[in-house]
């Protein structure tokens, strides 16, 4: 019989568990997080309580002996909420701290393996949203975006839209997650919105959006189209580079 | 703003733009100021795709496409029945700050033809930059185009708003431009080149020195030549290119293979191929120079003036140069590891830190990423099965190209169905 450990769902939460394995030398227990517990006759499910101070204990020991790649591998894998992801990190962060230098680079270790391409599939996921997000300028002036990231990289992708639009305020929604981004000109927060957010999709018609919003992303269309080159038309390529369930954001694949 | 005429101008230049395949928002280091609008200073982004499959990072198009010149191989040349349209330098202005708002760009690629002479057109694109610099506090990404024969003073200021400047030299030899581009000589593009790559030499000097020197094209100069217009052979356009590097600190060297636009009997036909795989052999080639270590007479040469179109250029060179392999791949430097064919850089860097944990097998190099279908043939690795056949060359292309999942076959089939003549394909 093995143990079924559940979690709230957070970094801090998880972390909470790796202190609680060290702590109690339990033997490859199962990690699950809330939304995903599934309770199974031959199992015992303990829920852990997120605790700061433990967590915060664990990511500090991390940073010590580690370095700022270690640091992304654990997060960003996380961040992931691939089914099992916890596991693998537990062995992963068991391996680094019985010997730091066992992990690092080390490819034919497959935890480090199958969380190098993680990590890939994470950050390659980040970055289509710095590249695909658009922004449509509501009536009460703040710059508005929807997404629905395979991965929860809503943290990931703050830093880089708060550098960018320093003088605009805007709010970047993961309508999956529900829970949003919205930096007011000083800080980002973190908020979730009341409305339903399914009402902010609705296009052409729309009250929340200007009248020269639906002029710009007129032009913005106009040019995709103008900037193609009819004789090097190449649809693989292209959906390789946009595979179309991105399609959704992209205002310019819009008829 | 009238949206209606400012849409009828921007398909018109963007239109014109797109020949122009540079689309790179990379390499400056222009950091937000001031809370002002705007960073450039991670990588590029693209933005879109088009359906051609090129990047989109840049708002890329014509100030005007009026031109006093009348070069064969370009559209808006003086002789072409086509719509001509200008755009205010308000208008640029205010287009490119409100698609980088919205996050549709990384900034602007601001080209032009020459309209009256090359100070006066070059005057207008540097009052562009420099109002999306000091009147918007604008820091995203300028690339703005140096006009052939611009001035010094010109050149100067440019590059003190623009991230990028670039120059086509279009024509890859003296007599091909000759004789396409007869009022155009090779001087005049060299002119703004030279300038920049002095301020860019001197600006670095003076930054040691003079902490808050006004940072000068931080992204560096690049350039294009058209591929396919004139007969040269890949040797004559690799051996410009390679000089280029050298001599002007290029960035990028643009490789745009010909789309036949005229009737022109000095040019292909219209209907004419554009030499898309040519062209990308072309940049593999570049690659190979920048990042692997090779040298320009490595690839192509007397014996060779000219690259196979059927396997890429790294594959080319092993297959004339077996004698150096099979390598050991738990022992082989880097620079060797990065001869091997089917070993990209990034398995180069992961085969180097996985095999101070152990010896490498196939297992693990499969694992890495590498492919292993075809760097079989050049390599051993920690295993007793490897190929023991003494094959010619001949033999190891035919091996690789007959493997139907190779990536050649495929390539070069998505390649030709891009026409829509597919014609059948014997190796
Ligand atoms: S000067 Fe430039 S824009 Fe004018 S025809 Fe020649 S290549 Fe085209």
């Amino acid at each position: 019989m093995s143990d079924i450990l559940v979690y709230d769902g957070s970094f801090d939460g998880f972390l909470t568990v790796v202190f609680e394995v060290f702590e109690s030398k339990l033997q490859q227990p199962k990690i699950e997080p809330a939304y995903r517990a599934s309770a199974t006759f031959f199992s015992e499910t303990r829920e852990i309580q997120t605790d700061f101070i433990k967590s915060k204990r664990v990511w500090d020991g991390i940073i010590k002996k580690g370095n700022s790649n270690i640091k992304r591998i654990i997060y960003k894998s996380f961040l992931s909420e691939k089914v099992g992801v916890e596991n693998i990190l537990l062995d992963y962060i068991c391996k680094f701290f019985a010997d730091n230098t066992a992990v690092f680079g080390n490819f034919t270790d497959p935890s480090v393996l199958k969380l190098s391409k993680i990590v890939k599939s994470v950050e390659r996921e980040k970055h289509r949203m710095d590249a695909f997000i658009r922004f449509k300028l509501t009536k009460d002036n703040i710059y508005f975006a929807t997404i629905e990231p395979d991965f929860n990289v809503l943290p990931l992708i703050s830093k880089h839209f708060e550098d960018r639009y320093a003088d605009q305020q805007w709010i970047i929604y993961d309508l999956k997650r529900n829970k949003g981004l919205y930096y007011n000109l000083n800080i980002v927060e973190n908020i979730t919105l009341e409305l339903k957010p399914e009402a902010l999709k609705t296009k052409g018609t729309d009250v929340l959006f200007t009248q020269e919003e639906l002029a710009y992303e007129e032009l913005w269309k106009n040019y995709f189209k103008s900037t193609n080159i009819e004789s090097r038309k190449n649809m693989v390529l292209h959906v390789k580079h946009m595979p179309k369930r991105y399609w959704k954001y992209l205002s310019e694949k819009q008829l | 703003m009238n949206f209606e005429r400012i849409k009828e101008k921007l398909n018109i230049l963007a239109d014109a733009a797109k020949y122009d395949v540079s689309c790179s928002s990379s390499g400056s280091k222009r950091a937000n100021k001031d809370k002002g609008l705007g960073d450039s200073s991670g990588m590029g982004i693209c933005h879109t795709y088009t359906e051609d499959g090129r990047c989109v990072s840049l708002l890329k198009i014509l100030l005007t496409n009026h031109c006093i010149f009348d070069c064969a191989y370009c559209v808006t040349r003086k002789s072409n029945d086509i719509k001509r349209a200008a755009f205010k330098v308000q208008e640029v202005v205010d287009l490119t700050i409100n698609f980088y708002r919205r996050n549709y760009i990384e900034g602007l690629f601001l080209s032009s033809g020459i309209f009256k002479n090359a100070d006066y057109t070059m005057e207008r694109l540097v009052a562009v930059a420099k109002k999306l610099r000091l009147e918007e506090n604008f820091n995203g990404y300028i690339h703005l185009k140096s006009i052939p024969g611009a001035s010094d003073e010109l050149m100067r200021e440019a590059g003190l708003y623009a991230d990028r400047l670039s120059v086509n030299i279009e024509i890859p030899s003296v007599k091909g431009l000759k004789l396409l581009a007869p009022d155009k000589n090779r001087a005049d593009f060299i002119k703004p080149m030279e300038k920049v790559k002095n301020e860019i030499i001197q600006y670095k000097a003076e930054k040691k020195i003079i902490k808050n020197t006004p940072i000068y094209a931080p992204a560096g100069q690049s350039t294009q030549m058209i591929i396919g217009a004139t007969n040269e052979t890949d040797a004559e356009i690799m051996y410009t290119s390679a000089s280029f590097y050298k001599n002007f600190n290029l960035k990028r060297v643009y490789y745009s293979g010909y789309v036949p636009i005229s009737y022109d009997s000095r040019l292909p036909s219209i209907g004419t191929e554009v030499p898309m795989m040519r062209e990308n052999r072309l940049y593999q080639t570049d690659w190979l120079l920048r990042f692997y270590g090779f040298d320009i007479r490595e690839l192509l040469n007397k014996d060779t003036p000219n690259l196979d179109m059927d396997i890429d250029p790294k594959l080319s060179w092993a297959l004339r140069n077996l004698n150096l392999f099979p390598i050991d791949i738990n022992k082989a430097d880097k620079h060797m590891l990065a001869r091997i064919p089917g070993l990209g850089m990034k398995s180069v860097n992961k085969i180097i830190n996985a095999r101070r944990f152990r010896k490498l097998n196939w297992e693990h190099l499969k694992a890495i990423g590498a492919a292993v279908n075809r760097a079989k043939y050049f390599m051993t690795c920690d295993s007793r099965v490897y190929e023991t056949r003494d094959l010619t060359a001949a033999q190891i292309k035919g091996l690789i190209l007959s493997n139907s999942s190779s990536k050649y076959r495929k390539t070069l089939n998505n390649q030709l169905n891009l026409f829509d003549t597919v014609k059948p394909l014997s190796v």
